[in-house]
């Protein structure tokens, strides 16, 4: 009788706790970081996220009608936690997973192929992955690393009057597969536009790099582009500084892009540049509804402290995206109540021009996003944004513009080809 | 001199630099393990406890703050503009003692006489809880670590060296940075303190004798317990100057506690029992990796520094398993 009794209330209990949530909403889960050696970077991503959809809730009563159930699972940046939060929530109607971590990316991409729900890798995970023909459910829109890499080489072409032969460029990279992903691009590019490249490996987690820029002090390349991630960034910025290297010829990867980079390094950070896919600062109309409907009325992921930060708004468009792609899904599908299968059409149409992010209050925040069957990489566009110590802020120094499409797209399809073969798909006509 | 040997030289002293940061790591490890048989896995993460501890005191941060404004609803987050240094560093190693004290009284003492292994186990515990609760106290987030050190290559070290170069050669100076001169400086007045400690005052020589014999010193009536709050302490101490130095570097955050994985070769090869050991551990890690990442490192792909360090590590353990200084292992069958 006891043991009825017992499970009669577990029921009771998990379908008020959970069964409930499950049915009506559109779930947006976030596999977020806020502990471990990364958090520094994780929470205000999480923060930017997770406060975008409470926006939409409390202002516009969700997506379509729809509300929002937003779900939070720690991954502390470990690949194994990560796939735990892919299996434990992806049963409760998860639309759209942003896994925020190269690792979990890998693992996830045949699992959620495998369970028609999309996964937005956006601005890192797998490159090749913007080819949609072989990644059906993988999204790595606005651009990505090979992208990034055509980008700057493109910025100091034109900083050099187009003309870089016989220049040379370093680049310092985290040795780990996400570090080593723009050497071919770069290596390609040199061939194409006759400047030395050199590579500089730093092993994790990167708080000593004395060797590095010794060697970057001896051999003065003319440029030095770095592919770093956590402490590694701050010790490289730091390092260059007291090397006195020029660091307005210091360019970063958007990982490699956020106040917590530079900071550290105090004045010796000034003039230091990234590329970054997304606006600076918070000098946006959307940011007065964050603020009057999120962060005034106590319902913000945090203390508020991270709005207009580089990861913080990196975490408000990924957002963004998402909102628009459920958007998307459901004027295509004729529903509100989207499944993770139609949202996953909804990414694959998904357009966003100037116009529609004016709208949102985001003018000029992102370049025009129009994603097709066959590209899931977006337009591949980017700005280079530059650090001012005594203001503490960045600045967009260039407007978005394209990488060199001939190189990276024949990249992108020799490497989506490989990983065809190797896992038995066949492409998609599209 | 040409370039080419200059070059190395400047490797070389970098070096050494870059060995004495690994020793002071080392030295939190040795001074435990010396005196009761502990290897403290939580050593790097007391480095970072201390550093955030530091950073609290002197930018002013109300300690919990977030945890306090979850359950309040409070917006409180710093109680003033913060205090001078020298005065955060007192309350700092005040903090580091208390935390010594309170680790004795909820662990070591329900753990004398056990296996080494379960102290070790001990201390991995340690490390999680010390990481969860500096995150909980002082935030996650990089802060910004000034106690008023000078850092940055010396203009003066350059200008000397440069005349060292041969004629005509495109010789532009020796770097060194300011901010490792003076951590040597700070680890040759730490090592001479710590040594004067344990040979001329009464608790030194008592530190020592439980290092010699457990069993012995508490027959004499020295108070283990005592004597672990005051290593504990020493080693708090020692990792807030560890702490204070690497966090200068990259900011205070999470990552200082990996620091930790710096100081394992140079334990090995200097062996877990003695001072100079940790110290003479890390020049020879610090050197050896430095001019084997210049020499080797480019032909076979670079980033061989941490690699290098345990391998050499490995060397000296198996013909010396005790380490360079360490205490010969004797076992009478």
């Amino acid at each position: 009788m006891k043991l009825k009794q017992l499970t009669a209330v577990t029921l009771a209990a998990t379908v008020a706790l959970g069964g409930g949530v499950v049915s009506a909403d559109l779930t947006f889960p976030s596999l977020s970081y806020r502990t471990g050696p990364y958090a520094p970077n994780g929470i205000p991503f999480a923060d930017g996220y997770a406060d975008y959809f409470t926006l939409l809730n409390e202002r516009d009563g969700g997506i379509g009608g729809e509300k929002i159930n937003f779900i939070e699972c720690e991954t502390g940046y470990n690949t194994e936690k990560g796939v735990e939060c892919y299996e434990s929530t992806k049963g409760q109607g998860s639309l759209v997973y942003q896994p925020l971590s190269t690792g979990i990316t890998y693992q996830l991409i045949p699992k959620v192929t495998a369970d028609n729900i999309p996964m937005h890798s956006m601005g890192y995970g797998r490159t090749s992955a913007a080819n949609g023909r072989v990644f059906s459910h993988i999204f790595n829109f606005p651009g990505t690393y090979w992208d990034a890499a055509s980008i700057i080489v493109k910025y100091i072409l034109d900083e050099e009057g187009g003309d870089i032969s016989g220049k040379s460029l370093a680049l310092v990279y985290h040795n780990s597969a996400y570090g080593k992903e723009p050497i071919r691009t770069l290596q390609e590019l040199s061939k194409k536009h006759g400047y030395n490249l050199t590579l500089l490996a730093v092993d994790h987690p990167g708080q000593e790099q004395k060797s590095q820029w010794l060697q970057i002090r001896r051999e003065r390349p003319d440029y030095v582009l770095m592919w770093g991630w956590g402490v590694m960034n701050q010790v490289a910025i730091q390092e260059a500084a007291n090397i006195r290297y020029p660091m307005d010829h210091f360019i970063g990867v958007w990982w490699s892009a956020s106040e917590n980079d530079v900071i550290p390094a105090g004045e010796g950070a000034n003039g230091y540049k990234a590329i970054n896919f997304h606006g600076v600062g918070s000098d946006y109309p959307l940011y007065n509804d964050l603020k009057k409907y999120v962060v005034d009325a106590g319902k913000a992921a945090g203390d508020g402290n991270y709005l207009g930060t580089v990861l913080y708004n990196r975490g408000i468009y990924a957002a963004v995206l998402a909102s628009e792609a459920a958007r998307t899904a459901q004027e295509i599908h004729g529903v509100s109540d989207i499944t993770p299968a139609q949202m996953r059409d909804g990414m694959e149409a998904l357009k966003v021009d100037q116009a529609r992010m004016a709208e949102l209050g985001l003018p000029n925040f992102g370049p025009d996003i129009n994603v097709t069957c066959a590209s899931h990489g977006g337009p591949g566009e980017a700005a280079i944004q530059q650090w001012d110590a005594a203001s503490k802020s960045w600045t967009r120094i260039t407007g978005f513009s394209g990488a060199d499409r001939e190189v990276v797209d024949a990249l992108i399809a020799e490497d989506s080809a490989a990983y065809a073969t190797e896992n038995k798909i066949t492409a998609r006509d599209c | 001199m040409s370039p080419a040997v200059l070059n190395t030289i400047e490797v070389f002293l970098n070096g050494l630099m870059a060995g004495v940061m690994y020793s002071l790591v080392a030295l939190g490890f040795v001074l435990i393990f010396k005196s009761s048989g502990i290897f403290n896995y939580a050593q790097g993460v007391m480095a970072l406890f201390a550093a955030l501890t530091l950073v609290g005191f002197q930018t002013g941060q109300i300690p919990f703050a977030h945890l306090i404004n979850v359950v309040f609803g409070t917006d409180y987050h710093h109680w003033g503009e913060g205090m001078n240094t020298v005065l955060a560093i007192i309350l700092t190693m005040l903090i580091m003692i208390l935390l010594a004290w309170i680790v004795e009284k909820l662990v070591l003492r329900y753990l004398v006489n056990q296996e080494p292994i379960i102290l070790f186990m001990a201390t991995i515990g340690l490390a999680f809880f010390l990481e969860g609760l500096g995150d909980l106290m002082w935030g996650a987030n990089i802060k910004v670590l000034n106690v008023g050190l000078p850092s940055g290559g010396s203009f003066w070290w350059e200008d000397v060296t440069r005349t060292w170069a041969s004629e005509g050669s495109d010789y532009y100076g020796m770097y060194i940075d300011v901010l490792d001169v003076w951590a040597a400086g700070i680890a040759v007045v730490l090592v001479v303190a710590l040594t004067a400690f344990s040979q001329f005052t009464k608790t030194g020589r008592a530190l020592r004798a439980v290092a010699d014999d457990h069993q012995a010193a508490l027959t004499v009536g020295i108070s283990l317990r005592t004597i672990w709050v005051v290593v504990w302490s020493i080693a708090g101490f020692v990792a807030l100057v560890a702490g204070i130095m690497w966090g200068a570097k990259s900011g205070v955050q999470f990552s200082l506690s990996l620091i930790a994985l710096k100081a394992l070769p140079v334990l090995i090869l200097g062996g877990f029992t003695s001072i100079p050991g940790a110290i003479v551990g890390g020049l020879i890690i610090g050197v050896g990796e430095k001019l084997f990442e210049y020499s080797v490192g480019p032909m076979i792909g670079g980033a061989t520094e941490n690699w290098f360090a345990y391998v050499l590590a490995l060397f000296f353990l198996m013909f010396r398993p005790q380490g360079l200084f360490g205490e010969r292992i004797i076992e009478r069958v």
